[in-house]
This record gives structure tokens, C-alpha cells and sequence, in this order.
């Protein structure tokens, strides 16, 4: 039970005060964004930002899914969303896959190799995409994985790993070694070991791990930019394309419902996940 | 058996090791190379030294982007940190309601940067935006209309980006003040030291791993810096809120001068170097400490 200071003092009014402010100063976007969505272009222009709808109509929100244009074609976000969905899935298994098998074999079993390979995914977690988008999209274009489907997945996969392997090495390397030891003495191996033990204790990481890279992934902009291709561009980059190349006059509410839209799968990952989102980035912020 | 399962588990690292060394490794190396030629629209080998490095640092595109990247890296920094450790400590005071406001000031983080560049430039609107209101309601002599002037448009950015890092900071701050002996506190409430004194000379050394860990993540963050200005600004107006990480991308895709680009991307490689390694430093002596 969590005790609450008694008594409104002049130093806890100020307290309330201030986080009052505060949560309306981080409130305020996501406001803004959802009554502009809900609004009609007139309103918009003769209106007030923070004035609540007059008459709210969803028109913006069906225009904005299934018929706003990207300078391309005028099919609505909804491409997007297909598109983004397509790269996630696989991408958030095969990321996760990797990195649990690297940290497993890295946390217990002192492979030759294995500080070089720890050391080069800690510098990588740091280092800007930039210097690898070159020489990537040349090894891409040589083997005819650029802008394509398992392109992107790859780049996903390859660019996960880090993360991926650190939050389970680190996992892994706090299970009790007697549990290993007795498995060895069953007669058990590197493999059995994992499927059999690990893999059912790491529920929990596997977890962070899934609330790390859905968000990651859905979120991302550049990897999907340089090599999903224009046929597999994800949410965020379609909704990049119909805010910054539309034509004539801007429709602000189309424009909010389309990032409402892509806002919608993290926000509901976020909230539903709850006290897992803070763990999963702590997991993933503390290296080594 | 056991040399079996080494040979399985070396065997199960082949992947990894050749994602580091062709991927990682290969990549750094390839990137540094090229920038030591004279590539242009393609590659060749024609080694030119550290003529690129010259004619980078001679570019008004990118001395501005970097220029923009210290300024929107410092306040970014700094100001996340300090409204995130406030709200952490406020949090902190047995408040009511604390997960629904723990939930209010991290959710921004959840989102794109995408996301959040849109939201911030339809708010700072400089026609519809807040400005119409503070016009509306009096404000006539203040311009709200920072978005679209070339000496304040970066700091447009430090505000979003305070809006999406400041409840992550927060976060770590609290689960770090959640940790404190609360001994400490007894001790120097019996010495008659003010509350305010206490955070400042005794829980903010006390917390200096986590205040490492958030300003590694902000850090990364700061050089990767290119979302955000391509969904709220697009770097204008004119050049005024280019950003390195943009500066790379334009020149490899765009402009199609992937000497310069690489040169860029390499700079960028040492300052990130230069920065996040004393800091881990500082973050791995902190944990040593406190696990001693």
C-alpha cells in the first residue's frame, strides 16, 4: 500500500500545479491532432486550433485510410499499413530469433570469437546508420535484395541484432548455472539446453523483446525508405509521402487522421503493455 | 558431448559473426575507404587522401547541419534532462494518480518521429497553428512563427524533441530515486537539511548511472537526428535546420556525391566515438561501484 502525503500544503498545491501543467503541455499534441482529424476544412480555417469539433465528422479519417494521395497513387494510408504489417511480422521474428540464439551462445557457452563479436554489437547500438547505408545498399543491389520485400527484412533483422542479443545475453547470464550443469549431466546439449530450458525461462524478455521491436519496427523511417522500395514503403514513410507532396490546398484533417492513423499501432502497444514499455527500454538502454 | 555442444554453439554464432565482420565491420571500413577517394556519382578508387574531409568542412550545407546538430544536441540534452530528473522527483513525493501520469509523460516516446514532426509543425502552424490563438487573444506583438524564421526553426526541434524524450528520462529517473536507501533521507532530515539540498548534493551524485544511461540514449538519438527534421521542417526554410544525419542521406541519394556523403557519415562516426565513449566509461565505473 502507497501511502499519500496528508494535508494540501502551499508546497503540494504547487506540486499538482506543476504536473498539471506539465501533463497538458505533453497532452497537447495528441489534442490538437485528434479534433483537427475530426473537423472539416472550413472549421479549420475560421476556427481555433483547441476548439473542440462543432460537428464532428470521421470524413478526414475514411479519406486520409482509404483515398488520400502520396504524389504516386491515391489509395490512402492504408497501403501503408498493409505494407508495415508485411515488414513487421517477420521482422520482429527473425530479429528476435537471432538475437536470443547469439545471447544464449555468447552467455554460457564462452565461444572463440565471442568478446570481439559482444564488442562490435555494443559500438554498433551507438553508431549512426549513415555509415553503413552505402556499403548495404551496394551489397544489396550485387546479390538483388534491394528495394524489395526480404530486403527490408534482412536489413531489420541485421540491424536488430544488437539490441536483440544484449537484453537476452544479458538475460541469460543471470540463470542459475546449476540448472545448466544438471541438464549437461542429463546428457543434454547445446541445442536441447536451449529449446528445452531457456527459450521457457525467457518468456518474460521475449516479451521486452516483442514490445522493443514491434515499436522499432513500426516506427521506423529510414530502413524502409533506402530499402523497402516504393511497392513495400511502410506507414510512416507513405504518410511522410501524402503530408509533404500533396498539392494545392493542404487538408490539415486528412493530414492528422493519416498520423493519427500511424500513431495507432505503438500508442496501443504502449498502453496495453503498461509497466512492460519502461522495462523493455531499460533492457535495451543499459549496455554491456 | 561437450565438445559437441561447443562445436553446436560455435557453430550457432556463424550468422552473428558474419553479420559483424561483413556487415559492421566491412561497411565501417568500406565507408571510411570511399571517403578517402574521389566518388562521385560511383565509386572508383582514385585515392585522394583527406581532400573530402576539406571540401566538407569548406560547405556552408554542412557547416550548418553540424552547427545545428551541437545546438539541438546541448538544449536537447540538457533540457530533457532537467524537466525529466523534475518530474521524476515531483513523482516521487507520494502524489496521487502517478500512474496515470507516469503513462501521460511517456506515451509521446511510444511515437515516430514522423508522428511527432507532423503534430509539432500542424501546432506551431504559423497561420493556423498556436499563433492564430495568441493573435486572437491579444499576443499581437508576439511572432509565433519560429517554424518559418531561419534563427529560431531549431529550436522548434528542441521542443519536439523535449515533448517525445522527456517521460523516458523521467522513467529512469524514478525507478533510479525508487532505489535510494531510505535511510539517506531519515538521516538528513534528523541534520536538519532542507529537501532541496539533499537532491542536489546527496540523490544527484547518488544518481549519476542513470543520468549517464538517459543522456547515452538521448545521444544517439541526437546524431540520428533525421526523421524529425524531414517530417517537420524538411531542413528549410532555405538550409536553416539541416541536420548531418539529412546531409547523408541527400548526398547519397539525392545529390548523388557519395565522397562527400561518406566523408560525412564518417565525421559524424568520430564525434559519436568521441562522445559515447567517455560516457560509458563513466556508466560502467558507476555500476562497478555501486555492485562493489
Amino acid at each position: 500500500m502507497r501511502r499519500y502525503a496528508k494535508g494540501l500544503t502551499a508546497a503540494r498545491l504547487g506540486i499538482y500545479a506543476f504536473l498539471l501543467i506539465s501533463a497538458a503541455f505533453f497532452l497537447l499534441p495528441l489534442y490538437v491532432m485528434m479534433i483537427t482529424s475530426l473537423k472539416g476544412m472550413p472549421e479549420i480555417r475560421q476556427g481555433n486550433l483547441l476548439a473542440p469539433p462543432g460537428a464532428p465528422t470521421i470524413a478526414a479519417w475514411i479519406k486520409a485510410w482509404s483515398s488520400a494521395c502520396t504524389g504516386l497513387s491515391c489509395d490512402g494510408i492504408q497501403v501503408g499499413f498493409i505494407n508495415s504489417v508485411t515488414i513487421m511480422l517477420p521482422s520482429v521474428t527473425m530479429s528476435i530469433a537471432a538475437g536470443a540464439l547469439t545471447g544464449y551462445a555468447l552467455s554460457l557457452w564462452r565461444p572463440r570469437g565471442g568478446a570481439f563479436l559482444f564488442g562490435t554489437l555494443m559500438a554498433v547500438a551507438f553508431i549512426p546508420y549513415q555509415v553503413f547505408l552505402f556499403p548495404v545498399v551496394r551489397m544489396f543491389s550485387f546479390v538483388g535484395l534491394n528495394s524489395s520485400l526480404p530486403g527490408i527484412i534482412i536489413v531489420h533483422t541485421v540491424f536488430g541484432l544488437p539490441t536483440m542479443t544484449l537484453i537476452f545475453r544479458n538475460y541469460f547470464a543471470g540463470i542459475p548455472l546449476e540448472l545448466i550443469k544438471a541438464a549437461r549431466v542429463d546428457g543434454a546439449g547445446f541445442w536441447r539446453i536451449f529449446g528445452a530450458i531457456m527459450l521457457p525461462m525467457a518468456v518474460p524478455i521475449i516479451v521486452v523483446a516483442v514490445i522493443l521491436q514491434v515499436t522499432g519496427i513500426w516506427n521506423d523511417f529510414i530502413f524502409g525508405l533506402v530499402f523497402a522500395g516504393r511497392e513495400n514503403f511502410p506507414m510512416t514513410v507513405q504518410l511522410n509521402n501524402i503530408v509533404n507532396s500533396s498539392q494545392g490546398e493542404r487538408e490539415y484533417n486528412v493530414e492528422m487522421a493519416a498520423t493519427m492513423l500511424t500513431a495507432l499501432v505503438p500508442l496501443t502497444v504502449y498502453f496495453i503493455s503498461g509497466r512492460w514499455f519502461v522495462r523493455g527500454i531499460a533492457a535495451g538502454a543499459v549496455k554491456g | 558431448m561437450a565438445a559437441g555442444s561447443r562445436l553446436a554453439a560455435q557453430t550457432a554464432l556463424i550468422p552473428a559473426m558474419l553479420i559483424a565482420l561483413v556487415v559492421y565491420c566491412g561497411s565501417t571500413a568500406w565507408t571510411i575507404w570511399v571517403y578517402m577517394t574521389s566518388s562521385r556519382m560511383l565509386p572508383t578508387n582514385n585515392f585522394v587522401g583527406l581532400r573530402q574531409y576539406e571540401i566538407l568542412f569548406a560547405n556552408e550545407r554542412w557547416l550548418v547541419s553540424a552547427q545545428n546538430l551541437a545546438v539541438f544536441g546541448v538544449l536537447f540534452i540538457a533540457l530533457a534532462l532537467a524537466l525529466g530528473f523534475f518530474l521524476a522527483v515531483l513523482i516521487d513525493q507520494r502524489i496521487r494518480s502517478e500512474d496515470l501520469l507516469r503513462s501521460i509523460f511517456l506515451y509521446p516516446f511510444s511515437m515516430s518521429f514522423i508522428v511527432t514532426g507532423l503534430a509539432w509543425r500542424w501546432l506551431l502552424d504559423p497561420t493556423l497553428g498556436i499563433a492564430k490563438i495568441a493573435h486572437e487573444i491579444g499576443f499581437e506583438g508576439v511572432q509565433f512563427d519560429w517554424l518559418v524564421r531561419q534563427d529560431r526553426v531549431i529550436y522548434t526541434l528542441v521542443a519536439a524533441g523535449i515533448w517525445h524524450a522527456s517521460g523516458l528520462v523521467m522513467a529512469i529517473m524514478l525507478s533510479g530515486l525508487r532505489g535510494i536507501d531510505q535511510e539517506i533521507w531519515k538521516a538528513t532530515r534528523i541534520d536538519g537539511i532542507p529537501a532541496w539540498r539533499t537532491y542536489i548534493f546527496v540523490v544527484i551524485p547518488m544518481l549519476k548511472g542513470s543520468f549517464a544511461t538517459a543522456t547515452i540514449l538521448m545521444a544517439t538519438t541526437v546524431v540520428r537526428l533525421y526523421d524529425l527534421t524531414v517530417a517537420m521542417t524538411n531542413g528549410g526554410p532555405g538550409i536553416a535546420s539541416e541536420v548531418p544525419a539529412k546531409f547523408v542521406m541527400d548526398n547519397l541519394f539525392e545529390r548523388q556525391n557519395i565522397g562527400l556523403a561518406t566523408a560525412a557519415a564518417t565525421s559524424m562516426l568520430i564525434t559519436v566515438v568521441a562522445i559515447v565513449a567517455p560516457l560509458l566509461y563513466a556508466q560502467n565505473r558507476a555500476a562497478a561501484r555501486a555492485s562493489r
